[in-house]
């Protein structure tokens, strides 16, 4: 039976690896190849990767970083963080990624989902959304509304809608950001990932407020997620994949066992 | 010398990297010539069956590759490579190289596990293999071991002989072929860690008899 994913995130600034506690505050931790040599050693189902550099210009720093990473390990890993167009998403995939994930540009130009999947194929193309609770109405049905831009921006759209969309636009993969849960360690948010995943055919990677291996367990069972991302509670070593594998594997979750 | 051959399906890059970073000397080609006189075959692949034969004709390599099988060169399939290799597929209602009797065939989209719950399309992530027959190209691998897979249709040969391996996904299909210098996976041995390395390895040096 297919293994639920456990995947590491690393945010990754002008080529050195960060770990943002609500978007803020970034505190440097290292280099990325290093990092994702680790992590593919440690038996990290795949990797993920967000550029956060700010200015345009210092871009082609995350296309070497995703060369020498390309390189160094043989899992699949995802690169998001700025994908502005097809262009962008062809120089990642190139360097050697084995998907791109779109989040902001694909809010504002649904075009971008939908020309992806047919140059790439949809397996290459991710949805990434950050989403925040709002409470229902008539606007928000399901009261999970779409936010752009690190967090800052509400853009009116349901998050459910969004997804359904996306998938008929030819998203391959959901990663699913409660902008609530990310940061707090305190659990994922069960509510929005079941309801995302029972509502997609496409897989859903549930991401912010892992802090123990117990969360994990829930958003994979309780949450219906697909594949688990995680962030400080490994960067600090408070975790390692392995004791996070161990634990699922006596709740019963199928994760893979050797590397 | 490895030729990884280069169809127009898909990013080969990290392929040849796998196969560059185990020591092996390889090149992503189309050339009839550098093919024939290469020492042993990748034929990899990601995208539709439809396209991927429609490439393979205009660049004149269905029959380089069919004839390669006949003349005993070792072949590795990967995942789409794996798929055009057989009778016919499913997808675009495409005929396909016709090396191994047997369809490509979509899972059905009403997939559910064991448990009940329903299965997403594609299948997509880390799996293991049951019933593993005895290959060179096989050994060192460990019980445990898992490849990783990204695809909505399955090969399913006629004969269970060529069946090295199967994998369970709600139904059990053939996760791996091998018949005599043929080798082929529907996962991904470049993008599974230490057991797809290993089998890559044993690949490139596999002398089939």
């Amino acid at each position: 039976m297919l293994s639920k994913r456990i995947i590491p995130c690393l945010d990754v600034r002008e080529g050195r690896t960060t770990k943002g506690i609500r978007f803020e505050n970034n505190v440097d931790i290292g280099d990325p190849v290093e990092m994702a040599r680790f992590y593919y050693e440690a038996g990290a189902d795949e990797l993920v990767f967000y550029d956060i550099t700010a200015s345009h210009e210092k871009r082609n720093i995350m296309i070497d970083v995703v060369r020498r990473v390309a390189e160094t390990i043989f899992i699949p890993f995802s690169v998001g963080g700025g994908i502005r167009d097809v262009d962008d998403m062809r120089n990642v995939l190139l360097a050697g990624a084995e998907k791109v994930s779109v989040n902001s540009a694909a809010v504002k130009n649904h075009g971008i989902i939908s020309q992806g999947a047919e140059i790439f194929g949809s397996q290459c193309i991710v949805l990434g959304m950050d989403v925040k609770y709002v409470g229902e109405s008539v606007n928000i049905p399901s009261g999970y509304e779409i936010v752009i831009n690190g967090g800052r921006k509400y853009m009116g759209i349901d998050a459910l809608k969004w997804a359904v969309k996306a998938q008929k636009l030819g998203a391959g993969e959901i990663c699913l950001n409660s902008i609530d849960a990310d940061g707090t360690q305190d659990g994922y948010e069960l509510k929005l990932t079941s309801l995302i995943s029972e509502n997609v055919s496409i897989p859903v990677i549930a991401s912010g407020g892992a802090g123990n291996p117990g969360h994990l367990c829930e958003v994979l069972t309780k949450g219906k997620a697909d594949a688990a991302l995680i962030a400080s509670m490994v960067h600090y070593g408070t975790y390692t994949v392995s004791e996070i594998k161990t634990y699922l594997d006596s709740c019963g979750v199928k994760v893979r066992k050797s590397w | 010398m490895i030729a990884i051959i280069d169809y127009d399906a898909g990013n080969l890059a990290s392929v040849e990297r796998a196969v560059s970073y185990l020591g092996f000397k390889c090149i992503v080609t189309n050339n009839i010539k550098t093919i024939n006189s290469s020492e042993r075959i990748i034929f990899p692949g990601v995208g539709a069956a439809g396209a991927a034969m429609d490439s393979l004709k205009r660049l004149g390599l269905d029959s380089l590759i069919k004839q390669a099988v006949i003349d005993g060169k070792p072949m590795l399939g990967i995942c789409l490579g794996t798929q055009i290799i057989m009778e016919y597929s499913e997808e675009n209602e495409t005929p396909c190289l016709k090396i191994i009797d047997g369809f490509v065939k979509a899972f059905p989209s009403d997939i559910k596990s064991k448990d009940g719950s329903r299965l997403k399309i594609p299948h997509m992530g880390w799996n293991g293999l049951e019933n593993i027959k005895k290959h060179p190209v096989l050994s060192n691998l460990h019980e445990e071991d898992e490849f990783y897979f990204v695809h909505g249709y399955y090969p399913n040969p006629n004969d269970s002989e060529h069946i090295l391996s199967t994998t369970d996904y709600g139904i059990s299909f053939a996760s791996m072929i091998g018949f005599n210098n043929i080798i082929a996976t529907q996962f991904h041995p470049e993008k599974s860690g230490r057991p797809g390395l290993s089998l890559l390895k044993n690949f490139c040096m596999w002398n089939p008899s």
